[in-house]
């Protein structure tokens, strides 16, 4: 393997297990918000333990979220140098901001939410679980708005002078419709995982009839938080779908495996068997209208298909090839103002041009060849992205109907009535965590070959350093992260066995005792 | 505000967060080296964990915010240093992966040898990074090979091996005595008992290492040939690190020349460990002065380095400066908004947090609390 796909396997690597702890933090802090609130509320010292036993399973994942997201900020600049210098101007602020607006506010009072119990007032301590739950989820807002502008490159332009992206209109980048819909996706995304974790191992605990009072509270907040939350995950995602049909008709195009457009409204393609080589789509089995409706919220226009884009591509590399030659006449002569001219008309298709680099260092003697390979590069993994949208969505719709059913069974004061229910929700457990990784699949992969959509191909974006060294941290960093989460994992599954009695070192109050008698 | 008093302030802002970082989890990383040496038991040994507790993650964020600043601010320098110090960042990283879960998971389970092998990880996770800062920052001094190429395309013929030179070493001592000095402050503040009182003994001798150590790398540093700016470079254009000529024939002095009031930092660096060490019966101002000592060391060796950032061995010409690695006008203007708006929100709500944590943690609170690591 050569370094770019030792760094690109390193990043996926690190990425989605830093993903697997991210989600359940944004949704357990604010779960542990709403059963703190009802403690200070009520008085009642039983939401006072339920948010100091699921607080501890929180601080074991928060932990592991805090080590690895280390390593995904670092990475930019020991694994994608290249990148970094390239869009540092823009990426590098949402990045910065985060540590100061977000990450600072959490990091700093997570250590009280476990260490300020008997140092504060009732009120104080729930304003710093709330003041670590916001900062998650400002931290979560930071960080999109450097994926969404990943994807969709808005408020930046190519400076001759310093040979990168710079910032032109930073509110552009701050309100970037993907980052915002990305955004609401994610953190939606992390609410059902987060009741998902309560929901599984409260109906654990039904099932072995153990703390039953915890249980049945906690799995009430999870069904109503999580309902909520799963309904907004896929309203939200149409959103992401939306926008993204927008600047990203590729990526929905290979999402769809519509290799051809068809005329609008688009059907959608239910379930088939994608054929990247063949270009075509075997057994489909599609719904009239359904994506015309959802990517273009119209009835008359039409979803471009990949033949079409790859065919635009072409033209786009053209143009491209102008700008980069005017780029070099520039170096030579940098006062020359025709010239800068020229590159401004050419310059948004510049990152087009790059992606002949793939094929030839000159890229100005490019063949027909050389273009159309490197234009048909513009289309990602098909088979991929194709079935990990599906997936991604059926899981979706199974919480909705599982959360249906337990805010149905809350309700109705059934929750600990049928087996069945409660032994689909435990098993469920793994399914929001299966979901969010795919979706980040469907949403990095498919921007594949591109880093930056449209500026930057991603096999320009390493770093020089050698190869070697990238395989020396992949294995490094493949053992570390092995062994971390097999003592994570170990040390959940033993306090969630020992139960909440033992893990906040004394019994669970009972239901209705109040804050005074117990504390 | 101009360009070149933006890249001014966005250089001394630099240094602020790399003191931030050295003053607030030096304390931390000092704790963690210490840890075999002033704790005996697992008691003890809990009493430094719980005294950083409460406190470490925000510290921490010092770090990952100068790593973003410097993104955001400096992406050259960025990109150049983050890579071309690859394995010696990579084994950082390591370190600050496993230092959340030494402290948060050890206490956790009650078998002898889990946390025997956690307190070994505690301990490295504290030694290696003061080690590595310190011979980064040597490096800087004696510059490192790198270079562009037309598309400003960074490559280094950088080595872990060539990075490990003697002045860079002693460099590295230089700042591992640093923050073991400032945790043994800490220490000898937040606990009782042994604990405390074999920190404070310590506080002397380390306190007297630091400062032979500190004159000796001043005196080696004045011997050794530095970086001059010999070419155009003006302060105000876009930042293209090829576009000027570097002599290697300067002084590191040439700034303190230049400006003797700068002498203040190196002289500060030493009072400060002075004052740890004769007042270390007063437990806070002790802690200040080791502080204080963290602080003015970095600023000793920013101010001699200034205006360079990152100096290339190889090819002098394409060093990164003050004057052309940074960021955009506007995006130095827009951070600089977001800093001076955050940055003392931050400042005030670690203030509370250590006020409410005030106070020693004392052994015999930690064996019966739950919640305690």
């Amino acid at each position: 393997m050569d370094i770019v796909e030792l760094s690109r396997l390193q990043f996926a690597l690190t990425a989605l297990y830093h993903f697997l702890f991210v989600p359940l933090t944004l949704g357990l802090s604010l779960i542990l918000v709403i059963m703190e609130s009802v403690y200070v509320m009520t008085g009642r010292a039983i939401w006072r333990d339920m948010t100091k036993f699921w607080g501890t399973l929180f601080g074991i994942n928060f932990a592991m979220g805090v080590a690895t997201g280390v390593t995904m900020e670092f990475q930019f600049g020991t694994n994608w140098a290249y990148y970094a210098h390239y869009v540092g101007d823009v990426f590098g602020a949402p990045l910065a901001i985060e540590g100061l607006m977000a990450f600072f506010l959490e990091a700093t009072l997570v250590g009280l939410f476990f260490f300020g119990w008997d140092r504060l007032s009732k009120v104080g301590h729930l304003a710093v679980t709330a003041g670590v739950a916001i900062g998650s989820q400002f931290s979560a807002l930071w960080i999109l708005i450097a994926n969404g502008w990943m994807q969709f490159p808005v408020g930046a332009k190519f400076n001759p002078d310093t040979m990168r992206m710079e910032v032109s209109d930073f509110m552009a980048v701050l309100f970037n419709p993907v980052a915002q819909a990305k955004f609401v996706h994610t953190v939606a995304a992390g609410y059902v995982t987060g009741s998902m974790f309560v929901l599984a191992i409260s109906a654990l605990f039904l099932l072995q009839k153990r703390h039953r009072p915890l249980a049945l509270r906690s799995m009430t907040v999870a069904a109503s938080f999580g309902l909520a939350a799963s309904l907004c995950v896929v309203v939200l995602g149409d959103e992401s779908g939306y926008t993204a049909s927008e600047n990203q008709k590729m990526k929905i195009a290979a999402i769809e495996s519509m290799w051809e457009t068809e005329p609008a409204p688009a059907s959608f393609t239910l379930i088939g068997i994608p054929d990247r080589e063949g270009r075509k789509t075997d057994y489909a089995v599609k719904i009239p209208w359904v994506l015309g409706l959802i990517t273009t919220r119209s009835v008359d226009r039409e979803v471009p298909g990949i033949n079409d884009l790859v065919k635009l591509a072409e033209q786009r590399i053209r143009n491209g090839l102008i700008a980069y030659e005017t780029l070099a006449k520039l170096r030579a002569d940098r006062g020359n103002a025709n010239l800068r001219r020229q590159l401004d008309a050419h310059v948004t298709d510049l990152g087009y041009a790059l992606l002949l680099k793939r094929y030839r260092p000159d890229i100005e003697n490019a063949t027909q060849d050389d273009i159309a390979r490197a234009a048909f590069s513009t289309v990602p993994n098909v088979p991929v992205l194709f079935w990990a949208f599906r997936l991604m969505v059926a899981c979706g719709f199974w919480f909705i109907l599982l959360f249906g059913t337990a805010f149905y069974f809350s309700a109705t004061r059934r929750l600990d009535k049928y087996r069945l229910f409660l032994r689909a929700a435990l098993f469920s457990l793994p399914l929001p965590w299966f979901a969010a990784e795919l979706g980040w699949i469907v949403a990095e992969y498919g921007r594949q070959p591109w880093v930056i959509e449209g500026v930057l191909p991603t096999f320009l974006g390493v770093s020089g350093t050698g190869a070697s060294n990238v395989l020396f941290s992949l294995i490094g960093f493949a053992v570390f992260y092995s062994g971390l989460a097999i003592a994570d994992v170990y040390l959940m599954v033993k306090y969630i066995r020992l139960g909440p009695d033992e893990t906040i070192g004394h019994p669970v109050a009972a239901p209705g005792v109040t804050n005074e008698v117990t504390a | 505000m101009s360009y070149e008093l933006l890249r001014l302030t966005w250089w001394a802002l630099l240094g602020i967060l790399l003191i931030g970082f050295a003053v607030m989890d030096g304390f931390d990383l000092g704790s963690a080296a210490l840890s075999p040496f002033v704790a005996r038991n697992d008691i003890e040994r809990r009493q430094i964990l719980n005294s950083i507790g409460p406190v470490w993650e925000g510290n921490q964020v010092w770090f990952i915010l100068g790593g973003g600043a410097i993104f955001a601010a400096w992406p050259a320098l960025y990109a150049a240093s983050f890579s071309g110090f690859y394995l010696a960042m990579f084994a950082v990283l390591a370190a600050l992966i496993f230092r959340p879960l030494a402290i948060v998971y050890r206490s956790k389970l009650d078998s002898l040898r889990w946390r025997a092998a956690w307190d070994w990880i505690f301990f490295l996770t504290g030694v290696i990074p003061s080690l590595i800062f310190g011979v980064a920052f040597g490096n800087l001094f004696l510059g490192v090979p790198f270079g562009f190429d037309a598309d400003l395309r960074f490559h280094s013929e950088i080595t872990l091996l060539g990075l490990l030179r003697p002045f860079p070493l002693l460099a590295g001592l230089v700042s591992l005595t640093m923050i073991l000095l400032h945790g043994a402050t800490w220490l000898a503040m937040k606990t009782d008992g042994p604990v405390q009182a074999r920190a404070r003994s310590l506080t002397p001798v380390l306190s007297a290492l630091f400062i032979l150590l500190f004159i000796v790398a001043g005196i080696w540093l004045r011997a050794l040939d530095a970086y001059a700016i010999a070419g155009p470079l003006a302060h105000e254009a876009p930042s293209n690190p090829m576009l000027k000529t570097v002599a290697t024939t300067g002084s590191w002095f040439a700034n303190y020349h230049a400006m003797p009031l700068l002498w203040l930092a190196p002289l500060l660096a030493i009072l400060g460990a002075a004052a740890a060490s004769f007042l270390r019966a007063r437990p806070l101002i002790a802690f200040l002065g080791s502080g204080l000592t963290a602080a003015a060391t970095i600023a000793t060796a920013g101010l001699a380095l200034f205006p360079f950032l990152l100096p290339s061995s190889s090819e002098p010409n394409a060093s990164l400066t003050v004057w052309d690695a940074s960021s955009s006008k506007l995006t130095l203007a827009i951070m600089l908004g977001v800093t001076l708006l955050f940055l003392p929100i931050v400042l005030a709500y670690t203030g509370w947090v250590f006020r409410v944590m005030r106070g020693p943690v004392r052994a015999s609170d930690i064996a019966g609390d739950h919640g305690a690591y």
